[in-house]
């Protein structure tokens, strides 16, 4: 499981441009009279090509945003189409051996499901959009009421499994490059090639064996209550935390590497060894200024796949999280809390990517001008 | 290519494959015990006539330990091998025609992937019904969408070469260039994705099996082991730890023989060969 996510995010930056992210290129270049007065035709259009015109790269942040939101809609509709395509029937799995077609037909009307799919749809959006995310089947209670908590008490979790990593990511990557090929090198390229191939739950477990049960100075199960302290809290997810901050740590970091070396072995960088510059120079004008983009893109990426890894995470602790939520969920066929979750999830992995792409943007100027 | 150039690592991940791929064809004959048959006490401690001790309902650890060996390795790997059939016929096919086809194949691809692999699964499982045919394609779609990636960028590099563009002139059909043309010239890097898409498919079905939504009891399988037993770790049994540690130590292994296809692969290349 370890091996999921974060190398693969969704890919705005492979879209093809819109004709909004051409103009800036045109502008570019809009010195030469010919361009101008072809400029000056389009200029006279659209508000947004007005509005690309002269700021290249608000529009830019602007199309991201709307690329992620045209998205969402479409995985919305994913998750729901999806869901009504395939075969598999909750009154049916409900009932079980005493699925009368009659007692079936009752229930289907109970839930609604015998209004037509694109109904359906609209009305669960549109409750969507508002927060609302329609009852459960099995509990009849409100879906959106669980997850106002639960969904609180994981990005908990993730927030403060990534304070840790990040810092500790980027320091170890950094290490790894200054030591390249070097023993440091050597041991932190198989430790987080091991702690890559480790299984999340595995890690939960031996961390749980080693400080609950043989050193006992954590707690086990992780259950947190609205009573309760913050210290108290910060204790009860001590465990969770760490075995997030291991899982994503070694991801993070063999990335960070992959990126800053990429920019060590660039052309300019040899220049400057060559130059005759002291290491540290090299590293503070030349490389660092360059690397910040991918790095940053590295820890968004990550960050993204913080909010999935919580799923197992919180199963193994029984931390009472989203994650937690949905799979109890899926066990028991409950759709409309399966599709809640799956909506948020998505939503959180969209926007972390997205926030990804467009601080690249903003980091690397090349990027501004897509071939 | 000589066998002294293999390094040690390589080996250790050649070895610990092996001696899987040996438990899982012949389970019947090593293991000491059935797959689901109640031996003794619940938790016994290893040692003795149980190696590794009994799981939660009194079976022999080490007996469904082999046997998960072979239900694990074939899911996974007939999840991998069909979602790289799939994934490189469409990569390859969208690289060749171009054009609608193309940008069809691949923005359908980045909607797939803008839905979290784990939340993807549990959302089409919550639906539909529980067979292994299912659980296997399953995986095998969702994990297609990162060949597809892969498969698409590494024959772009291969479709515009000249002699693609030789076969083209010459009048060979879409068919001829993708298998003839294409398949033989990419397989290099494609090996190496295998192994990586084969560990990941590992410890895939072991993550949903975990969560109870993979293999189904009583068939024995690495992850559903871990679930199995792991309500005995609060009362100091380690049971649940083993079947965890075979799917770390087989993974560690595969992505030890992909590092080293890897490092093969880019000094082919030929770069500054640190990156």
């Amino acid at each position: 499981m370890a091996a999921l996510g974060p190398e693969n995010g969704p890919a705005p930056t492979t879209e093809t441009p819109a004709a909004g992210t051409l103009q800036p290129q045109a502008a570019a270049v809009a010195g030469s009279g010919v361009v101008a007065t072809m400029n000056t035709g389009v200029v006279g259009g659209t508000f947004w090509r007005r509005f690309s015109l002269r700021r290249p790269l608000a529009a830019l942040i602007v199309q991201r945003l709307g690329l992620s939101v045209g998205l969402l809609f479409a995985v919305s509709l994913m998750i729901f189409g999806g869901v009504e395509a395939l075969p598999g029937d909750f009154a049916t799995t409900y009932l079980g051996q005493s699925a009368t077609p009659q007692a079936v037909e009752n229930i289907r009307k109970d839930l609604g499901l015998d209004r037509p799919v694109t109904e359906r749809y609209f009305s669960w959006l549109g409750g969507a959009l508002q927060g609302d995310f329609g009852t459960s089947w099995a509990s009849r209670n409100s879906v959106s009421e669980q997850i106002g908590k639960r969904l609180g008490n994981s990005l908990f979790l993730a927030f403060f499994a990534a304070i840790i990593s990040i810092p500790l990511a980027i320091g170890l990557g950094m290490l790894a490059v200054q030591f390249r090929n070097r023993l440091p090198d050597k041991i932190i390229n198989v430790v987080s090639l091991a702690a890559i191939s480790l299984p999340e739950f595995f890690v939960g477990y031996i961390l749980i064996v080693l400080f609950a049960v043989k050193f006992g100075v954590a707690t086990f199960p992780s259950t947190v209550y609205d009573s309760m302290g913050f210290l108290e809290r910060l204790s009860a997810i001590a465990l969770p935390v760490a075995t997030l901050v291991l899982v994503v740590l070694a991801h993070m970091m063999r990335m960070t590497r992959a990126a800053i070396l990429n920019v060590m072995s660039s052309a300019y960088v040899e220049t400057a060894e060559l130059k005759g510059l002291g290491a540290f120079r090299i590293i503070a004008r030349h490389a660092a200024p360059n690397a910040v983009a991918p790095v940053i893109n590295v820890v968004a990426l990550n960050l993204a796949y913080l909010v999935v890894g919580v799923v197992v995470v919180e199963v193994v602790f029984v931390y009472p999280g989203m994650g937690q939520y949905m799979v109890d969920a899926v066990t028991v066929r409950d759709m409309p809390v399966v599709q809640a979750c799956g909506l948020i999830f998505a939503a959180f992995y969209i926007f972390l990517n997205m926030a990804a792409d467009i601080l690249a943007i903003l980091a690397n100027p090349r990027l501004r001008h897509p071939r | 290519m000589n066998l002294r150039s293999i390094p040690i690592s390589a080996w250790v991940g050649f070895a610990g494959i092996a001696i899987a791929l040996i438990c899982a064809l012949f389970a019947p004959l090593i293991a000491p015990y059935g797959e689901s048959q109640v031996v003794g006490d619940i938790w016994l401690p290893g040692g003795g006539d149980f190696l590794l001790g009994t799981d939660n309902l009194g079976r022999d650890l080490l007996s469904r330990l082999i046997y998960g060996a072979r239900t694990t390795i074939f899911v996974a790997l007939a999840a991998t091998v069909i979602s790289f059939s799939l994934g490189m016929l469409l990569s390859f096919t969208a690289a060749v025609t171009g054009g609608f086809i193309d940008q069809l194949f691949s923005r359908f691809n980045d909607l797939m992937m803008a839905i979290p692999t784990l939340i993807f699964a549990l959302v089409v499982l919550a639906v539909l019904p529980q067979h292994l045919w299912i659980l296997i394609l399953v995986m095998a779609v969702l994990d297609s969408t990162r060949v597809f990636r892969i498969g698409r960028a590494v024959a772009l590099d291969v479709a515009v070469m000249e002699f693609v563009e030789a076969a083209r002139l010459r009048g060979e059909g879409t068919g001829w260039i993708i298998f003839r043309e294409i398949l033989p010239n990419t397989l290099s890097p494609l090996l190496a994705e295998f192994g990586l898409r084969f560990a990941f498919s590992i410890l895939f079905l072991s993550t949903l099996s975990f969560l109870g939504l993979g293999i189904q009891p009583p068939a024995a399988d690495w992850g559903g082991m871990v679930k199995d037993n792991k309500d005995g770790i609060i009362f100091g049994i380690n049971a649940a730890l083993i079947p965890g540690g075979a799917i770390a130590a087989l993974a560690i292994c595969v992505n030890l023989v992909v590092d080293w296809l890897m490092k093969r692969t880019s000094s082919l290349k030929g770069g500054r060969g640190d990156a």
